[in-house]
């Protein structure tokens, strides 16, 4: 039987991980809350509005109200890595060898690892950012498509085109495909090696969590009374085939999924604050935790693949431990 | 839809460069009224005041994908509004300052088309500054300008100290031609009393009735205008000489249609006001009504922005109250006659 160790926190959570094996917890005002021999906090931004998982260095990269842009160590630190003078970051992400990216406005930046810094301008707000796993590459989420840049070298950048707005964006760990949330109920998604258009549609809320399953077969998604679960084993993605619905309730939307690290198994976080375990293979179900105060908005397994640490809207944080 | 005591409200302050809107924010935001806003301006611009809740957006307007030109959102705020609601305790209510060419449309459209917003957020009212001095000229050379005044639910005439009495007079009657059911104050140096342009609740039908008996009782000689189309040629305004004087400093292409009818047939109504906004909703900038239905205790109310429509019940008639129903569309190329007939087509038999 699982069971949750409760950390009570005020305010909405933006993002839980674990930093090494520690618990943390990014919250709205800029405080970062971890578990580690105790209740511990380092503040961060000045209001917190975008936090990335940056699993290669194991850190954090955070950006916010203050027009900041932070890297959260476990431990305890935190760094000033960029800042833009009074606007809002409202979007941060992680690449290789060091490299981070963040928005602000139209403009979405690239920071090196020695601290050298290029800008891209954009026609058009910035919304989502994320790096592909393989080469200096990363993607902007935008009006009407996506638009990939070299940042290591010289050129002109890819641009996708899809008629809409495009607010979230995510590589296939294998790099082979893009898939972007949109303001409308959907997903949109295109295979880079031809440019071939992908829709994933049907949902009745805006999806606002993305997880790849392990080696990026699946990819698990929330807006829906179940978590939707999309193909991806195929050379063309989920074209022609039916998502999984995975732990579909009556009475509740997800709005939270993190797969399992090596198993085809997803955490389902829903509206009401409940979390599942679901299976792909057979949809079996397990509560992981009971509805609490606030909707779940992130969550994420450690790497033993025993403890899954979750947030929510309404501060109501915690970790359950799977194997007790 | 929400528990309004939790959603936030929200102020549109729409108006020229130079209108005043600046003096009337940076009142808004060192007054003492024992409330705090947050304020999404286009740039900070001269706003004089340090305050962690004035945010920068720049305006960005989406068409929604779904086929519907006039279903546009900003998605800028859907994206602050997301940001400042994750820590909603630090303010009582937002303001939302447009650039002097904006639309007013999507702004309001955002929150009631976006799920998110439309659960956190309320929109209170849009208030449009208008320069006394300057307003024929912006008439003359933009739609935006006859959009914001027709678009609003409070109207603050501003530099008013500019402008002889018979300007003034002119171009209040101006504003009244094109939007009947705003509220208008003459004002210098913006110097409104505060709690007429804020927490309003003008799209709170209920409230806006509370606030104003008179609330769409549109005087009968404004829907005579006969605004035909966009020719920009004087209007014939049929021997109504107290408008005459309005029309000769301005090109109205807005109009209003006001309905008055008896007792309607739900059957008929719903579809029938449904049909209009699919068909006309491109035209329609605003539309407000109260309906009596028949075999229904209950004053139901309406109002939409180009194709949304919401509707509600407010309150039981009274004993010996007149069940009539008022319906007022304001907007461009409107059919009067065929509002007119159609709206009559559905009253109960």
């Amino acid at each position: 039987m699982p069971t949750v160790a409760p950390l009570d926190l005020e305010g909405h959570c933006i993002a839980a991980a674990f930093l090494g094996d520690v618990p943390h917890f990014a919250m709205a005002d800029g405080a970062i809350h971890r578990l580690d021999h105790g209740h511990k906090t380092v503040q961060a931004n000045d209001g917190l509005l975008a936090a990335f998982h940056d699993a290669a260095n194991d850190r954090l990269i955070t950006g916010g109200e203050d027009g900041k842009v932070f890297a959260v160590k476990t431990g305890g630190e935190a760094t000033e890595l960029a800042s833009a003078a009074r606007k809002w970051i409202t979007s941060v992400a992680a690449g290789p060898q060091g490299a981070i990216a963040y928005a602000s406005g139209k403009t979405a930046f690239v920071r090196f690892a020695d601290g050298k810094t290029r800008e891209f301008v954009h026609p058009r707000s910035v919304e989502g950012l994320a790096f592909s796993p393989k080469g200096m590459r990363f993607g902007v989420a935008r009006y009407n498509g996506a638009t990939l840049h070299f940042p290591a070298a010289e050129g002109k950048p890819v641009e996708l085109e899809w008629a809409g707005a495009h607010t979230g964006i995510t590589f296939s760990p294998d790099g082979a495909f893009l898939v972007t949330t949109m303001q409308e109920n959907a997903l949109h998604g295109w295979k880079l090696a031809d440019g071939k258009h992908m829709r994933m549609t049907g949902y009745p809320g805006k999806v606002k969590s993305l997880s790849w399953s392990v080696k990026g077969k699946w990819l698990a998604s929330s807006g829906a009374p179940a978590a939707i679960v999309w193909p991806f084993s195929g050379k063309d993605g989920p074209m022609g085939k039916a998502p999984l619905e995975l732990g579909t309730r009556g009475n509740a939307m997800v709005t939270a999924v993190a797969c399992h690290p090596s198993q085809d198994v997803v955490a389902v976080g829903y509206d009401d604050g409940m979390v599942m375990a679901v299976r792909f293979a057979d949809a079996k179900e397990v509560l992981l935790r009971r509805p609490g105060k606030g909707a779940i908005t992130s969550m994420m397994w450690d790497k033993e693949e025993r403890r899954v640490a979750f947030g929510s809207a309404a501060g109501d944080c915690g970790v359950i431990d799977i194997t007790a | 839809m929400s528990d309004a005591q939790t959603q936030i409200p929200v102020t549109v302050l729409t108006g020229y460069l130079g209108a005043g809107k600046t003096t009337l924010l940076n009142r808004i935001l060192s007054e003492n009224h024992g409330k705090r806003y947050a304020v999404i301006v286009n740039e900070f611009g001269e706003i004089g005041i340090d305050n962690d809740l004035i945010v920068e957006s720049d305006e960005e307007i989406y068409e929604m994908n779904n086929g519907c030109i006039c279903c546009t959102v900003r998605g800028d705020l859907i994206r602050v509004v997301e940001g400042l609601m994750r820590r909603p305790g630090r303010f009582d209510a937002i303001v939302v300052e447009t650039t002097g060419l904006a639309d007013p449309v999507p702004v309001a459209q955002t929150f009631f088309m976006d799920d998110d917003v439309r659960s956190k957020t309320r929109l209170d009212a849009v208030v449009a500054l208008v320069d006394a001095k300057h307003l024929p000229l912006r008439l003359k050379d933009s739609r935006e300008a006859e959009d914001q005044i027709a678009f609003a639910d409070v109207v603050v005439l501003n530099k008013t100290d500019l402008v002889t009495s018979e300007e003034l007079a002119k171009v209040e009657a101006t504003i009244r031609a094109i939007n009947p059911a705003a509220k208008i104050h003459r004002t210098t140096r913006a110097g409104v009393d505060l709690t007429e342009v804020l927490d309003r609740g003008a799209f709170d039908l209920s409230r806006a009735l509370e606030n104003d008996p008179h609330f769409l009782e549109v005087h009968d000689d404004h829907d005579h205008h006969d605004h035909d189309g966009h020719d920009h040629h004087h209007h014939d305004h049929d021997g109504h000489d107290h408008h005459a004087h309005a029309s000769d400093i301005h090109d109205v292409t807005v109009q209003s249609v006001s309905l008055r009818g008896g007792e309607m047939d739900p059957k008929k109504f719903f579809p029938w006001i449904e049909k209009i906004t699919q068909m006309e909703g491109p035209n329609i900038l605003r539309l407000k009504g109260i309906i009596a239905l028949k075999g229904d205790d209950e004053r139901y109310l309406i109002q939409g922005v180009h194709m949304i429509i919401e509707g509600d019940h407010q309150r039981a008639w009274k004993d010996g109250e007149k069940h009539e129903s008022r319906l007022v569309f304001i907007g461009r190329e409107l059919d009067a006659e065929r509002l007119k007939k159609s709206f009559d087509a559905c009253q109960a038999a």
